[in-house]
């Protein structure tokens, strides 16, 4: 794992969401902390579960599973949030257990099949065989849909 | 260089500030020459800057303004009110300037060129006529001076050549601390040095003044550079000396100077002078310890950007010393008199950091005042309506993050006082009042928060057409009856516009309604109240700081929510007879004979009831900044608590109905409720129905 | 390693103090800043400064007042006065050297006239 390819290898962190799995770029993780209740938001999106504190620092955690379009999750204290850094603004994704670190070449990430519904194709940017597990990879950039301007 | 740049133009808006004050204080009479002395020194502090740095523009304005201030210093020119006028224009357009050269925006052409004219006719009009020539600017052409290097560079002549230099230092040269040694030592650098010393003036020992000059110096020096370059060797002593300078072969030789000469006494041979020895100490050396520290005049410079992290780890703390108190009030030390005292003076002491920190950023609101000053005028220009600005209470003192964003509600409602509450000088003359209008602008502190009222003695609200306009619009019913005051404040409602015209100065289709949102986004409250004939006074209620705020905790559902405490009147139990419903969606509660709109804050959030649906529950009383009151039921009421705010927007977005979050002493987010924006989305839910 | 030498400014610009310590630091000077005339007095008080370097235009006591009472002390007398001016006419020269300076530097300076005054002057 530590051996230097001269490929550029890219490493991800992965994660477990439902019986599933996916993985981020390490590059933008943060640190990973364990599930505490999130304050709810009004009329946030369902995925959104609220607001946690980092530090002195407020931002959203996002339950993966229920934006991957599966049941919203019951986190208990085994669930992890893995605080990742989206654009400049730091975000809570809240998934099951984190897995593994991979380093992946380039020519191991294939494209996410057209199949897939618009949902999930939207912010899954690639998949990965390790192993004969799938990963997808998660387009951070597209977890939050874009911000409706408000009607004041 | 960076960092003294930084410095330069803080120093710049000092001084454009002091020049602006002085300027008004010598408007309305002030005659002080050191009133003088400060805006001459204020516009020559800033030219002497400038020219550091090479901001020709800079340079050149000021220089030519200076100019007007050194004929007004020295009583040439009489301060009338075209000097004062032409001299307040001066002050803008030396500001723009200094602006447009620390990046800002460019100044547009043409708008200093005028001023310069008339800042030059008014420094040449009443001078001689033999001064005129001195403003071909003898000072301009030394700022534009070339380094010396670059003249040795023209001057240079090839061939070396002997100059003859007959050099007698005077009394008075010494007594400014010039040396004949040093002047040998610095020919030394433009040539070869051969110097001969004539001592026949030299009297006996007791006739002897040490500080007298009696020799006289006889020097050639070989050199390539031009007579006029040497000379500049002397500049500094030419009227305390005898010195005649010439090529060689015009006076006599060294060898046979006029006066029979004691040629090369043992005392004092030709010197050579290697260039630039050490030095001979000047006076005694005393071991005296220098200062090391200059200019600690109690008070120091700090980067802005370490009191800003100052301020967020004091919050910081804030929140973890009650986060530990909470903590520890459940478990085990709970009673223990040591550690509950313990708490207490932690308690203290993290409030009073805090308080000393917030302290360290608040600034008074003079700058932003100082600034509405230069507005007035550019709208008496533009309106024609003469004005007067007083300001009052302006060392008062407010956080940093409150006075940056003063500046534009201050801005909208002095525009709107000139343009629409002071009337033009006929009418004002009909009124009997004097012809120039008054706008106050005044700071003061009270109740924790900073209040900013800006009055103006002009016509007052026209309540007949504040309310004709606003059933036009149908911001209120044709039959609904409002007080005085409430028909002044519909002038903050959306998109109410009293102006017939858009008129140039209140701005392009720019509201009260906007400024009242501004204020409102800062946790502030805007109301007028006016006097038929006698004007109108806006009051501004503005939060010391952005960084903490007092507020209420409640319980809402399973949440803890916190509710301003600006924004709260009263809280109440409320008993299910007092309540009436109409329908599914309105309720009204029964306060002391009034019907005030109920409001199920679980429910407009979201959030789930909890426990006894119909029992007994709490409500608050809140009223909005126009004065909107409704009653928000929740379903306890915590206590009242200071918190830190934090901004919801640095990791998400905006969230309709939240104001802000906090933390709460468990470590988790409360959100702040934003009371204007609650109230006004029942009032739009209530419109639509009647709409439709 | 001979002792630095110290130099006292008087000026009321801090643009101008700061541009001066840099450039005096930078040649290794010891510099003690006076903020006007009067200042600068208070400041000379416990120090012999190898020279001084003084603005012309200052409040409270302004340049041509802080050279004439720098003088009056027969102690300093051999102490060079370099005046600061952007005013390079004749007159204000005459006015600074009838006061006791001793030279004069014309604004704007580079550091390296600044620092060929002080060496004329022995400083």
């Amino acid at each position: 794992m530590t051996e230097q390819s001269p490929i550029a290898l890219r490493e991800l962190i992965s994660f477990k969401v439902a019986a599933q799995e996916y993985c981020v770029d390490i590059m933008s993780v943060r640190e990973i902390r364990g599930w505490t209740p999130a304050t709810p938001l009004p009329s946030a999106a369902s995925f959104v579960r609220g607001v946690i504190n980092l530090r002195g620092a407020v931002l959203p955690v996002v339950d993966m599973a229920a934006r991957l379009g599966m049941a919203a999750s019951e986190p208990t204290e085994r669930h992890v949030i893995v605080v990742v850094w989206i654009e400049g603004q730091l975000v809570g994704l809240l998934v099951d257990a984190v897995c593994d670190i991979l380093a992946v070449a380039p020519e191991g990430l294939q494209p996410t099949p057209d199949l897939a519904s618009s949902e999930v194709q939207s912010f899954v940017e690639a998949l990965l065989n390790v192993d004969g597990r799938m990963i997808g990879l998660i387009d951070l950039s597209s977890l939050l849909p874009p911000q409706q301007t408000q009607a004041a | 260089m960076a960092g003294i740049r930084v410095v330069f133009f803080e120093e710049c808006d000092e001084h454009l500030g002091e020049l602006e004050n002085g300027l008004i204080a010598i408007q309305e009479g002030d005659r002080d020459p050191e009133t003088i002395n400060i805006i001459f020194r204020a516009v020559h502090s800033i030219k002497g800057g400038a020219s550091i740095f090479g901001l020709e523009a800079l340079v050149g304005f000021a220089h030519t303004f200076e100019n007007l201030l050194t004929k007004v210093r020295s009583g040439e020119k009489a301060l009338d009110e075209a000097v004062i006028k032409t001299c307040l224009k001066a002050a803008d357009v030396l500001a723009d300037l200094v602006r447009e050269a620390n990046g800002g925006a460019a100044v547009e052409d043409g708008k200093a060129d005028p001023l310069v004219s008339t800042l030059t006719a008014l420094s040449s009009g009443s001078s001689a006529g033999a001064e005129e020539a001195e403003e071909e600017d003898p000072e301009l052409a030394a700022l534009q001076f070339q380094p010396v290097s670059v003249s040795f560079a023209e001057l240079d002549v090839a061939a070396p050549k002997t100059l003859a230099i007959r050099f007698k230092p005077g009394l008075a040269m010494y007594a400014k601390a010039n040396d004949a040694i040093l002047i040998l030592q610095e020919l030394s650098r433009y040539g070869e040095v051969k110097a001969a010393v004539n001592t026949d003036a030299l009297p006996l020992l007791d006739g002897l003044d040490p500080r007298e000059g009696y020799l006289t110096w006889h020097i050639s020096l070989l050199t390539t550079q031009h007579p006029s370059l040497v000379r500049e060797v002397f500049e500094f002593v030419e009227n305390d000396c005898e010195l005649e300078i010439s090529e060689a072969e015009t006076i006599a030789p060294i060898a046979a100077p006029p006066p029979p000469v004691i040629e090369a006494p043992p005392t004092a041979p030709p010197v050579s002078f290697a260039p630039a020895p050490a030095p001979a100490p000047v006076g005694p050396v005393e071991a005296a310890p220098v200062p090391n520290q200059p200019q600690t005049q109690g008070s120091i410079r700090v980067d802005l950007d370490r009191v800003d992290r100052m301020i967020d780890l004091v919050s910081e703390l804030v929140i973890n010393q009650s986060i530990l108190v909470q903590r520890l009030a459940g478990e085990r030390f709970n009673g223990q008199a040591e550690v509950s005292a313990a708490l207490e003076d932690l308690d203290k002491l993290t409030r009073e950091i805090q308080d000393s920190v917030m302290a360290i950023r608040a600034q008074p609101v003079k700058a932003v005042f100082q600034r509405m000053s230069r507005l007035v005028r550019e709208v008496e220009a533009v309106t024609r309506k003469p004005v007067r600005l007083v300001t009052e209470g302006d060392a008062t003192e407010v956080d940093r993050t409150v006075i940056e964003r003063l500046s534009d509600p201050l801005t909208h409602m002095i525009r709107n006082a000139i343009d629409h509450g002071i009337e033009p000088p006929e009418k004002r003359a009909a009124a009997g009042k004097p012809a120039m209008g008054t706008v106050k602008i005044a700071a003061a502190h009270r109740g924790g928060r900073i209040i900013i009222e800006v009055s103006d003695d002009g016509a007052g609200i026209n309540r007949e057409r504040v309310r004709e306009k606003a059933v036009e619009r149908g911001v209120i019913g044709a039959e609904d009856r409002l007080t005085d005051e409430e028909t002044d404040n519909l002038i903050f409602a959306a998109g109410f516009s009293t102006a017939d015209q858009v008129s140039d100065i209140s701005g392009r289709g720019v509201g009260m309604d906007v400024v009242r949102s501004g204020v409102q986004a800062l946790g502030g409250r805007i109301t007028v109240t006016s006097v038929q004939g006698q004007g109108s006074t806006f009051t501004l209620s503005l939060p010391l700081t952005l960084a903490v705020m007092d507020g209420m905790l409640v319980q809402v559902g399973d949440q803890g929510m916190v509710v301003p405490l600006t924004a709260l009147v009263e809280s109440f139990q409320v008993a299910p007879g007092d309540v009436t419903r109409l329908g599914v969606e309105t309720t009204f509660l029964h306060l002391r004979g009034a019907n005030v709109p109920l409001l199920d804050l679980g429910a407009m959030l979201g959030y789930p009831r909890g426990e006894d649906e119909d029992g007994r529950h709490v409500a608050l009383l809140v009223e909005d900044d126009s004065g909107q009151r409704a009653a928000l039921l929740v379903n306890d009421i915590l206590g009242q608590q200071q918190v830190v705010i934090k901004s919801l927007e640095a990791n998400y977005r905006e969230v309709p109905g939240v104001a802000a979050a906090t933390i709460l002493g468990d470590g988790r987010v409360a959100l702040i409720l934003d009371v204007n924006a609650i109230l006004s989305r029942r009032r739009r839910v209530c419109a639509e129905p009647k709409a439709a | 390693m001979r002792e630095s030498k110290t130099i006292l400014t008087v000026d009321d610009s801090r643009t101008m103090r700061d541009m001066l310590l840099m450039t005096l630091n930078e040649a290794g000077y010891d510099v003690v800043q006076a903020e006007d005339g009067e200042d600068g007095l208070a400041k000379l008080g416990d120090m012999r400064p190898d020279a001084i370097i003084t603005d012309i235009n200052m409040p409270k006591l302004d340049g041509f007042g802080f050279i004439e009472k720098v003088r009056e002390d027969p102690s300093y007398v051999s102490v060079p006065i370099l005046v600061l001016t952007t005013e390079s006419e004749q007159d204000r020269k005459d006015r600074a050297r009838a006061a006791g300076a001793t030279g004069w530097i014309v604004k704007p300076f580079n550091p390296s006239k600044l620092l060929e005054a002080l060496r004329r002057v022995g400083a």
